[in-house]
């Protein structure tokens, strides 16, 4: 069983880790859909934007923790840095899918949505988003679950959260740490994944 | 308003393709103008032109006898009963808020809404009890395209653009739907053009038959008239008769 003196370090990095991916996701969402929304009306934005969040996703996430480090305001050691670098990689599968639900949309019915006099934002809001909801719930999934992952490895360069564990036991040859830490970032990744699927089959009702 | 509409040396280019070449037509208010010819002939484009899906490459398109560029396209577009060939249903709405569409975009209380949502219905023969709270895909395509044309007369227009809102109808629900449109036309005076590759229907709801060939217009004549038509393309389409 789990030895009581990381219970409550555990329920500590537990809440960090949360909070981290949680203000991750929460900055990915706010820039990645209205980009991915934006990309819909400007064809020419697409290759640029596309391409540079797919950047970011090939790069190593530990190469990517390293390279914010010595870069000032957005840089240095903590988890300022680690949540710039969990936005990074959240982008894509926000920002693909976003941009991959509207575009995905019947034409036959944009074109009568148009025809029948809707202006651009009642357009959007009114029959593009109500249809391309699931797939860019989807890509929220993916991005919160990936992130979920990805965020342990914030405590290499002090981001804090389960990744302490992590990296704790690995140093110490520790197996007990490095499950106190995996088995917990395990189970909120099948939590939230769980979560989404109930939304996602509340959403796609129609 | 007075619903006059006028192609003027309309042309239209895509891809290279001259897709309207030199269109000239009016259509006075009143009137029943059928688009007739065969698939690819341009009959969708120049309907498109007219509630500014689509803008001339050369010419003129004209509504109230002002340029389809100068207008307000979403006042124009909201006066207008668009049919679209694909019927293009919102698949997210239930039968009811797809044919409140326009009638909601204009702003109408909601039980004068509810009471035209109810009529229409009954008019084009869905019962509204059975069929209000359905979504698209548990109808059938014809019932699909009954709720857009019951969709297109919503908000009360004064012109209709129909582009072969029947097609998918078996004979006798076609007839029963030609009939109430020559009701509607003739009680309510609404100018309306018919998109159809069918001449029966078109020398049946016509007052005038416009026949398209390869973007030309090949021969502008009333039902009486275009039975005695003597050119190749309009005696192709008679011996289907
Ligand atoms: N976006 C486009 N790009 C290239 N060609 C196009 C485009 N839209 C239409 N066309 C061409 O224009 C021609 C006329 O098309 P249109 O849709 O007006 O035909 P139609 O008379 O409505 O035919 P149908 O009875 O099959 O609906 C066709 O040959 C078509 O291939
Ligand atoms: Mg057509």
């Amino acid at each position: 069983m789990i030895p009581p003196y990381l219970l409550q370090e555990m329920a500590q990095l537990t809440g960090e880790h949360v909070v981290l991916v949680l203000v991750s996701m929460a900055i990915a969402v706010a820039a990645g859909f209205p980009l991915g929304v934006l990309l819909t009306r400007r064809a020419a934005l697409r290759t640029p934007l596309l391409g540079f969040a797919n950047v970011m996703q090939t790069i190593p996430s530990l190469a990517l923790f390293g390279f914010l480090i010595p870069i000032p305001f957005i840089g240095g050691i903590g988890k300022r840095t680690a949540i710039v670098a969990l936005v990074l990689y959240a982008l894509l599968p926000i920002l693909r899918n976003t941009l991959a639900g509207i575009l995905g949309v019947d034409s036959a019915v944009r074109e009568s949505a148009i025809a029948m006099g809707m202006t651009g934002r009642q357009l959007l809001w009114q029959v593009e988003l109500p249809l391309a909801a699931p797939t860019i719930l989807a890509g929220v999934r993916i991005a919160t679950v990936t992130t979920i992952g990805t965020a342990t490895i914030a405590a290499a360069i002090g981001g804090g959260g389960l990744g302490v564990f992590i990296f704790r036991g690995i140093a110490s040859v520790d197996t007990t740490q490095i499950l106190a830490g995996a088995i917990p970032a395990a189970l909120l990744a099948l939590l939230s994944d769980g979560g989404f699927s109930w939304i996602e089959r509340r959403v796609s009702v129609s | 308003m007075s619903v006059t509409l006028e192609f003027r040396d309309v042309c239209y280019c895509i891809g290279g393709n001259l897709v309207l070449d030199n269109l000239n037509l009016r259509i006075v208010e009143g009137c029943t103008l059928v688009l007739l010819g065969r698939s690819g002939s341009g009959k969708t484009t120049a309907l498109k032109m007219l509630n500014g899906l689509l803008f001339p490459s050369g010419g003129q398109v004209l509504v109230d006898d002002r340029a389809t560029t100068d207008w307000d396209l979403i006042q124009l577009r909201r006066s207008i009963g668009y049919v679209i060939q694909e019927v293009g249903l919102f698949p997210h709405f239930t039968i009811g808020e797809n044919v409140a569409l326009v009638p909601r975009l204009k702003g109408w209380p909601p039980d004068r809404i509810a009471a035209r949502v109810s009529e229409l219905l009954d008019q084009v023969g869905l019962e509204p009890a059975q069929f209000l709270d359905r979504y698209p895909r548990q109808l059938s395509g014809g019932q699909r395209q009954r709720v857009g044309v019951a969709r297109a007369l919503a908000a009360e227009p004064k012109l209709l653009l129909f582009d072969e809102p029947f097609g998918a109808l078996d004979p006798v629900t076609r007839v029963e739907l030609q009939d109430q449109f020559l009701a509607l036309r003739d009680r309510l005076r609404k100018t309306s053009i018919f998109v159809t590759h069918d001449v029966r229907e078109a020398l049946r709801l016509g007052t005038e038959i416009a026949l398209l060939h390869r973007g030309r217009l090949e021969v502008l004549a009333t039902p009486a008239e275009f039975v005695k038509s003597s050119g190749p393309e309009a005696r192709a389409f008679l011996s289907t008769l």
